[in-house]
């Protein structure tokens, strides 16, 4: 019973932590709160469903389209909607935020019709695995699989590569990182794409476990993240991680223990509890304005 | 090498640099001195291209930069120490040096820097895996002079070396500044600390309130009785 919660909850709380990375990556970059981000996520589930759907891919293939869809798709949101506000107050940026997130899912809904709709079964044949008393699903599996080697990957990308350490730099001081010669723009619209590309398997792995895409999966979806992601600190990558899995487990054990219509309850009362502690959140570190 | 003319920028409605021109040669150590607010390191952020100005022409070595962007001027052969050192305090001081040979095309010549900066400061040596926040406020100032140097820059802009740093520190900094000339970096230094600045510089500038009020030979302008007036503190 305990390892069958751990592993539902650790499945639920990657795909958390897959979409809270994107927020923490753009706000420790250029400080914005990306609400457009949970609709990246449901771009992502959809464009999954249509390449396993409509042009028959495997699960694999679909995934890598939705992921680079939504790279470009995630740029093409930066450079419209939040560049031309760079100097601006964080305040625009964010109502543009807004904006873009009830016009892509106002656009989704026009498009796909307000019903869900579900992976067909042969998208990933799942079987079950006993070990104990626990039945694990192989899609479990597979979502927790697929989400730690998405992790690594961009720990690696984030601590080893050029592009990297430009990013590490830019969002420690803007300024400073273009008088060493960084390109900031690109270093931004990189964030976006990375940030975007893990949205979208994020939505194609939760499309799979709830068995439904809908126009209206970002906004939940996109709350509870960005609750894990200010859980684990706002800015903090393997804050968003942590935030993520504590809260996906979390919230199967309330469920579990039988407060089952408190789901969605559960991960904000512990973001207002861990915030009341701590208010940099579990890893965040303390931010000191220079005036 | 570097000609600024006739500059003017304006933050909002506050005029900052009001027709100013000036310009240094191959070789030299320029200092620009002058009071808080003056509107030194203005010049020197217009000149990186991270202050936009409202008027005049930056060229350097013949080519125009006036509206470049900041990561293209520092190719050009133009990098700044700013103000308050700014290291990224959550990388390591090996990070640090590798940012800011971020133009540099092969891990070789990296890696060659990195051994240069360690010569020129051995402390930094010592400190290579510690990110940088943990470092002393003139350990801190040596690394982001030698993450500066890292690009092969011909012109060095430094803003305040000295500033916050103890007495015998602010000397072996200044010293270093003339050995980095004398190996053929020509260097613009902005300093709050005027003797210091006068008698490391070949020539000076003096800012009040956005404006050059007087220029010239650095050994003059110390012997200048309205400078050592207002600036030298006599």
């Amino acid at each position: 019973m305990f390892l069958q919660q751990l592993i539902n909850g650790i499945a639920l709380g990657s795909t958390y932590a897959l979409i809270a990375l994107g927020y923490t990556m753009v706000y420790g970059i250029i400080a914005l709160i990306n609400f457009a981000h949970g609709e990246i996520f449901m771009a992502g589930a959809f464009v999954g469903l249509l390449m396993v759907g409509v042009f028959k891919l495997n699960i694999f293939l679909a995934m890598a389209c939705a992921m680079i869809f939504c790279m470009i798709m995630g740029v093409v949101i930066e450079f419209i909607a939040y560049r031309p506000l760079r100097k601006s107050s964080r305040l625009s940026a964010f109502i543009s935020a807004i904006g873009v997130s009830t016009f892509l899912s106002s656009l989704a809904l026009m498009v796909f019709g307000a019903n869900a709709k579900g992976f067909p079964d042969q998208a990933f044949p799942s079987q079950q695995i006993s070990i104990g008393d626990a039945d694990i699903s192989t899609l479990q599996l597979l979502i927790i699989g697929v989400s730690a080697v998405l992790m690594i990957s961009l720990e690696f990308i984030v601590q080893k590569t050029k592009v990297g350490k430009a990013m590490r730099a830019t969002s420690e001081d803007y300024n400073t990182a273009a008088l060493m010669g960084v390109n900031v723009n690109f270093v931004i619209s990189f964030t976006f794409a990375l940030g975007s590309a893990l949205a979208a398997a994020g939505g194609v792995l939760v499309g799979m476990l709830f068995n439904a895409v809908s126009f209206n999966m970002g906004l939940m979806a996109g709350l509870k993240a960005f609750a894990a992601a200010v859980l684990g600190g706002i800015g903090s990558i393997p804050g968003a991680m942590l935030g993520g899995l504590l809260l996906g487990v979390t919230e199967v054990f309330g469920v579990a223990i039988g407060y089952s219509s408190y789901r969605d309850a559960i991960a904000f009362a512990i973001l207002v509890l861990v915030l009341l502690v701590r208010p940099t959140g579990l890893l965040g570190r303390k931010i000191l304005k220079k005036v | 090498m570097l000609s600024v003319e006739n500059l003017s920028v304006n933050y909002g409605a506050i005029r900052a640099l009001h027709d100013v021109s000036c310009r240094v040669e191959q070789g030299e150590i320029v200092a620009l001195i002058g009071a808080n607010g003056a509107g030194k390191t203005t010049i020197l952020n217009t000149i990186s291209g991270i202050v936009p100005s409202m008027g005049g022409v930056i060229a350097f070595e013949g080519t125009e930069i006036t509206r470049m962007a900041p990561h293209l001027i520092v190719r050009k052969g133009i990098c700044q120490v700013p103000e308050g050192r700014r290291v990224f305090a959550r990388m390591s001081v090996q990070e640090n040096l590798e940012m800011g040979g971020f133009i540099l095309s092969s891990k070789q010549e990296v890696a060659q820097g990195i051994e240069r900066a360690f010569t020129l400061f051995p402390r930094l040596a010592e400190r290579r895996k510690q990110p940088a926040r943990t470092l002393s406020g003139g350990e801190q100032q040596m690394l982001a002079m030698g993450r500066a140097l890292m690009s092969n820059p011909r012109l060095l802009l430094l803003d305040e070396p000295s500033m916050g740093l103890a007495p015998m520190l602010v000397e072996k900094i200044f010293e270093i500044v003339v050995e980095i000339n004398k190996s053929g970096t020509t260097i613009m230094l902005v300093e709050q600390n005027a003797s210091m600045a006068l008698s490391i510089a070949h020539r000076a500038y003096v800012l009040e309130t956005g404006e050059v009020v007087l220029s010239g030979d650095a050994g003059e302008l110390a012997r200048n009785p309205e400078v050592r007036k207002a600036y030298l503190g006599e």
